[in-house]
């Protein structure tokens, strides 16, 4: 009897102690990310409501005139459309990229190790200087593409493509980039969500005489499913809010063609001065980013689960 | 299981020709950074191969001592290694509070913190720059220092929880039967064991603050306080001059060692990765 009260008694004290050693764990990081993520991202919805300009962190309450103002402008009509469209076009293609890739790179076989080193450069290197890499693929007088279409008389010697100097020319180059960059990042995702299919389900899809296309149909693909989502979750997120790409590759030009969300934002809050209108345009890509989060997160635990 | 003939046949033909289209434009640096001006401008020659003076080091000669690219390089590894010491004191502690202290709102904290890290820099730069600039940290590199860890630890600890989460708890709970105490329990046992887990963050959140660009370019405009992916980019193109073999070189040289270390963890990588939020 008295040994049962004790025990519980101590239980009950290191409860007490696992609670406060876990807050006070976790404290720090949650005070971190409130003072440079929280903070800030109130902060930018405030600007979104004022005239504020560079200079100063406040402003003259100007209601949703911000948001109206964006939304009658060309230019971030421009800058919408381009960013769902790449968006959507880049991810279509690492999506099926990185499955395929993923499939054949979780096997075992020699050279192995230095296939997977090539395929994870785009990954590793900074995105800003591989960019420039691509700077350099896509110049106007000197352009890779352009030699090899040359000698494959595919295009006209004089007057050769213009990759970044023409509108879709320049969307198709930007989508090409934001596509080899996060395609190894996705294939990885991919990866480790073969990686944790249990071996039990080989077996038995074995023993049920599912092999081929039929296993990767009914068995394979539904598993990779969830990390597949998480995957495309990133690959939306990491390029919908790029700016690095396109401030290098076209600053947003010829002419605002190639403008996006994060490029225009940064031009108008920080470039022109407009404090508050380019915390608006900023502003913009949150709702949307929200629900596609929340929503993939959803489906992936929900097909989890089941 | 072994593969059959015609397996490994087939996992060549695709793995081959994504590895070639992948690394393609860093062949096409390498080749680049090799060349003497003279052979790269000349339109008569074929890309492919070298003249006029190529191959030659110049380019990086120019690189080091012309330009000043060691120091860019220098800001950039001091600016990672303080963020990455900032983000392990702070998110190994919480990973591991997400993954055995608490209980049901320790997996939605977990979750929050994973959403936090998808908060794009794109949306936080504005009102963070006026941040800086009142703060007086403007073209330093204690800006960045600060900034970065809203961005490391997120990941971080995500990624710190799901090495914890892998370690046996039967190991913990051995030593406070032991009478060890919980904090003991953590530097003596838990610590040890998750080395490998550690320094994959370590890899994994340098290679973060190495490969942003957007605060660095926002916050630092005096040369000397560039890091390398801002200061190449803003110095070795001048106007309509382009440096174009210097630029290639300059890019290669933290390209190769940041993927033969994430080659060499990624196996750990993707067992962090797959016992974290999603387990």
């Amino acid at each position: 009897m008295e040994v049962v009260a004790v025990s519980r008694r101590r239980r009950r004290h290191l409860l007490e102690e696992r609670r406060f050693l876990a807050a006070a764990l976790i404290a720090p990081a949650v005070l971190f990310v409130g003072l440079l993520v929280g903070a800030p991202l109130i902060l930018s919805v405030y600007l979104s409501l004022t005239d504020a300009t560079a200079g100063s962190l406040t402003g003259d309450f100007v209601g949703f005139r911000n948001f109206t103002e964006q939304w009658s402008d060309p230019n971030f009509r421009t800058a919408l459309r381009n960013t769902i469209v790449f968006t959507l076009l880049a991810n279509a293609i690492i999506v099926v990229g990185a499955a395929i890739l993923a499939h054949y790179l979780v096997r075992d076989f020699r050279g192995k190790w230095f296939l997977r080193f090539l395929i994870l450069l785009p990954w590793a290197a900074p995105v800003a200087l591989s960019t420039i890499g691509f700077l350099w693929i896509f110049d106007s007088l000197f352009s890779v593409v352009n030699w090899v279409l040359i000698h494959l008389s595919l295009v006209d010697e004089f007057n050769p493509p213009q990759w970044l100097g023409e509108p879709n020319k320049a969307l198709a180059a930007i989508t090409t980039v934001h596509a080899w960059r996060l395609l190894p990042f996705a294939t990885v995702i991919m990866i480790a969500g073969l990686a944790s299919i249990p071996k039990e389900v080989d077996d038995a899809a074995k023993v049920d005489g599912a092999t081929g296309l039929r296993k990767l149909w009914y068995v394979t693909l539904p598993l990779q499913l969830p990390i597949a989502t998480i995957a495309v979750l990133f690959g939306i997120v990491f390029t919908a809010t790029d700016m690095a790409v396109v401030y290098i590759l076209t600053r947003g030009g010829p002419f605002n063609s190639t403008q996006m969300l994060p490029m225009w934002a940064f031009q108008t809050g920080i470039q022109a001065g407009s404090l508050g209108q380019g915390a608006a345009i900023a502003l913009f890509l949150l709702p949307a980013l929200a629900v596609v989060t929340v929503l993939m997160l959803l489906f992936a635990r929900r097909v989890e689960v089941t | 299981m072994p593969l059959t003939r015609r397996d490994k046949l087939i996992t060549y033909l695709v793995v081959g020709p994504f590895a070639i289209v992948l690394a393609f434009p860093f062949y096409w640096m390498l080749q680049t950074s090799l060349k003497s001006d003279l052979d790269l401008y000349n339109v008569e020659n074929v890309p492919f191969g070298f003249g006029d003076g190529s191959p030659t080091l110049d380019n990086y000669r120019f690189l080091f001592e012309d330009t000043q690219y060691a120091r860019w390089l220098l800001n950039t590894v001091l600016v990672a290694l303080a963020v990455v010491l900032i983000t392990l004191v702070i998110a190994m502690p919480a990973g591991y509070a997400l993954a055995r202290l608490s209980g049901g709102w320790g997996q939605t904290l977990g979750v929050g913190i994973f959403l936090v890290y998808l908060v794009p820099p794109t949306l936080l730069f504005l009102p963070l720059s006026r941040v800086i600039a009142e703060l007086g940290l403007q073209d330093r590199l204690a800006s960045l220092v600060v900034v970065y860890p809203g961005f490391t630890i997120p990941f971080a600890t995500w990624l710190m929880m799901g090495f914890f989460k892998s370690i046996p708890r039967e190991l913990e709970d051995a030593a406070l039967v032991d009478g060890a105490s919980r904090l003991k329990t953590l530097v003596r046992i838990v610590l040890p064991i998750s080395l490998p887990g550690i320094l994959t963050v370590v890899i994994f959140t340098f290679a973060l603050c190495v490969n942003e660009f957007v605060y660095a370019i926002a916050f630092i405009t005096a040369s000397d306080s560039k890091v390398v992916s801002t200061g190449i980019y803003t110095e070795l193109i001048r106007g309509d001059v382009f440096y174009w073999g210097a630029l290639m070189a300059a890019t290669l040289i933290p390209a190769i060692p940041l993927a033969l270390l994430y080659n060499t963890f990624l196996d750990r990588f993707i067992a962090g990765f797959t016992g974290g939020a999603f387990r």
